[in-house]
């Protein structure tokens, strides 16, 4: 079956230029990568196999609306091989981002390299064969109703030209691939949502792309139906070498088979880096609020609604101590009670992994003032760790 | 009923199928590529040429706008130089034709409008050109619609077709105004009106059937 798909062979992932930025204790490190990986660029262009160099994207004025900036001077590198998440809330132009790789959208501004080629440059001849070469995934499958599971993975390859042969000889393992072999002749209102999505993933993958865009592909599926579907765009990426750009609003989508993760808001990024980075020391104030919806790290619902943000006589502060790696194995709470004499009590807590590394969190209620509050935040930044206030509770 | 009377039944409706027939065929050839035309040249469309798409839009509106038995009337002469006549079964087929396109047309586009824009997308980002997503997207998809689109032509055309008597058209409609109507037989006119209604019947009913086969959307098995 890999002697039929695999296009290309596995490329170890480079870190490039924008697409890690610092984060926590590894910044000098990937400050270093992203310095060498700049200098090489000019004699190596093709180190990453997406590259938006300074994209804006602009929908004009009309009647209804005034100018719309859906991208704003974009700068991200997808590294080869890599699985990379764009994450944003609805309307950040996540979307946008998206549709530049294949052409769908043109920039206002700035260049889209894939694979060496600005393909915002390109006419829609070139364009067309270049589309050839970037499988993409919908969120609503956009499966041709009137073909059966069998002709729509065939449908690209039809229109590419290829002999009916050829298709049978491609499509045929391709349905063995996403598990649907026993599916071949049915029509998509014959299968189930999840059925549908790797009728979509096979169909995407039929032309034997580089690049696979997937657009919210989990978005309208059950969660254990996106579990199984992200496992095969994971198990895609790493037995075929193909690259996986995705878009999604949520974090689990990406804590699950991102090893690359950008944070997209108002038309900005506003966070990238290493996925374990980004989830386990998240900077910006719209990563935090995307997190929140992890499972792991969602508050009970009885402490979320005690929470006020002002502190009040008596009142307990509500920490978030966020455990990265190592530190997520050491004894930590009963040494901050020892160093600093301030009573913890724990509220809420999870530990998760990202990518085989522990991760997790912890709600603890500290008592005392604001000096007290002060001491214990100053020993867990000492140790490593990050912490937030989220609140006070009385 | 006398064999006269049978006889001229068996050949009024031989007109009638004669002028369907041909006026939906050509009609159909015309206005299936109108259609397309006019749902897919829009602004920012598959084939945008949003100067053409009004132009022929407003023309379809006239045309359907005017009532059929002006338009037998008021295209006349060019009818004589199409048919070489103005009178006769053949010479009717013109108007009938003429009247079809555009209905046709609209149907049609309004059956690929229907078709989920999200597939045209899909269809792009595969490197499809814009006539292999007409042909291999947006006429596979909206088939069971243009089915039923030309289902409904056909029976419209049948109802047409009674009217071009006022052109020396024959047909049914022709025998049930002369002899049911004008000379009193209720025979006849119950006759033709019963072989309209087994007709129209036929058609709805094949239309259906083709239309069900072709749609894929909701199968439940």
């Amino acid at each position: 079956m890999n002697t039929v798909l695999a296009g290309n062979p596995p490329a170890p992932s480079i870190l490039s230029r924008t697409a890690i930025a610092a984060g926590g204790e590894n910044r000098a490190e990937f400050a270093a990568a992203g310095a060498s990986a700049k200098n090489d660029r000019m004699s190596v262009p093709a180190n990453a196999m997406v590259s938006f160099e300074a994209v804006s994207k602009r929908f004009p004025a009309n009647r209804s609306s005034a100018e719309v900036v859906a991208l704003d001077a974009i700068e991200l590198d997808v590294p080869r091989g890599s699985v990379t998440g764009i994450i944003g809330r609805s309307g950040a132009g996540k979307s946008t981002l998206i549709r530049l790789v294949n052409g769908l959208e043109k920039p206002s501004s700035g260049r889209v390299i894939v694979d060496g080629v600005d393909v915002a440059a390109l006419g829609e001849d070139r364009l067309r064969d270049v589309r050839r070469s970037i499988g993409m995934v919908f969120q609503h499958f956009n499966l041709l109703s009137s073909r059966t599971a069998y002709q729509n993975i065939a449908l690209p390859l039809e229109i590419a030209g290829v002999d009916r042969r050829v298709i049978e000889a491609r499509v045929t393992p391709l349905l063995g691939l996403v598990g649907l072999t026993d599916k071949r002749d049915r029509y998509p209102s014959e299968l189930s949502g999840g059925q549908k999505q790797r009728v979509g993933i096979a169909r995407a993958l039929a032309t034997q792309p580089k690049l696979l865009l997937s657009d919210e592909a989990t978005s309208a599926l059950d969660p254990e139906t996106t579990r199984s579907i992200l496992a095969l765009l994971k198990q895609i990426n790493t037995e075929l070498g193909l690259t996986v750009l995705l878009i999604t609003h949520e974090m689990e989508v990406v804590k699950t088979v991102a090893d690359q993760v950008a944070v997209i808001d108002r038309g900005a990024i506003v966070e990238r880096g290493t996925t374990f980075d980004i989830l386990s020391a998240p900077k910006h104030e719209t990563t935090r609020a995307l997190l929140a919806g992890l499972p792991s790290l969602r508050l009970p619902a009885f402490l979320a609604e005690q929470l006020r943000p002002e502190p009040s006589a008596g009142s307990r502060a509500v920490l978030r101590i966020s455990f990265a790696g190592d530190s997520a194995t050491q004894p930590i709470l009963s040494r901050l009670g020892q160093v600093t004499g301030v009573e913890v009590n724990i509220l809420a807590g999870a530990i998760d992994e990202i990518g085989g590394r522990p991760f997790g969190s912890l709600v603890v209620s500290i008592a005392g003032e604001s000096k007290t509050l002060a001491k214990a935040e100053k020993h867990l930044a000492g140790q490593g760790l990050q912490t937030e206030v989220l609140g006070h509770v009385a | 009923m006398s064999p006269e009377i049978f006889k001229l039944l068996l050949q009024s409706t031989g007109q009638t199928l004669y002028m369907v027939a041909i006026a939906g065929l050509i009609g159909s050839l015309v206005g299936v590529p109108l259609g397309v035309f006019l749902a897919t040249s829009g602004r920012g469309e598959l084939y945008a040429a949003p100067a053409a798409n009004k132009v022929l839009g407003a023309i379809v509106n006239a045309t359907r706008s005017t009532p059929f038995i002006i338009l037998v009337v008021a295209i006349i002469p060019f009818t004589r130089l199409v048919a070489g006549t103005s009178i006769g079964t053949s010479a009717a087929i013109v108007p009938l034709t003429v009247a079809t396109v555009p209905f046709v047309a609209r149907l049609v586009e309004a059956a690929i409008r229907e078709v989920d824009p999200g597939l045209i997308e899909a269809a792009r980002a595969m490197g499809a050109s814009p006539l292999q997503i007409v042909t291999k997207v947006l006429l596979a998809e909206a088939r069971p619609g243009i089915t039923l689109a030309l289902t409904l032509t056909v029976v419209s055309l049948i109802g047409y077709s009674a009217m071009v008597g006022a052109v020396g058209g024959g047909g049914l409609g022709d025998l049930g105004i002369r002899y049911g109507y004008q000379r009193f037989m209720p025979d006849v006119m119950a006759a033709v009106v019963i072989v309209l209604i087994v007709l129209v019947q036929a058609v709805q009913s094949a239309g259906d059937m083709l239309a069900r086969r072709f749609d894929k959307r909701s199968r439940p098995r």
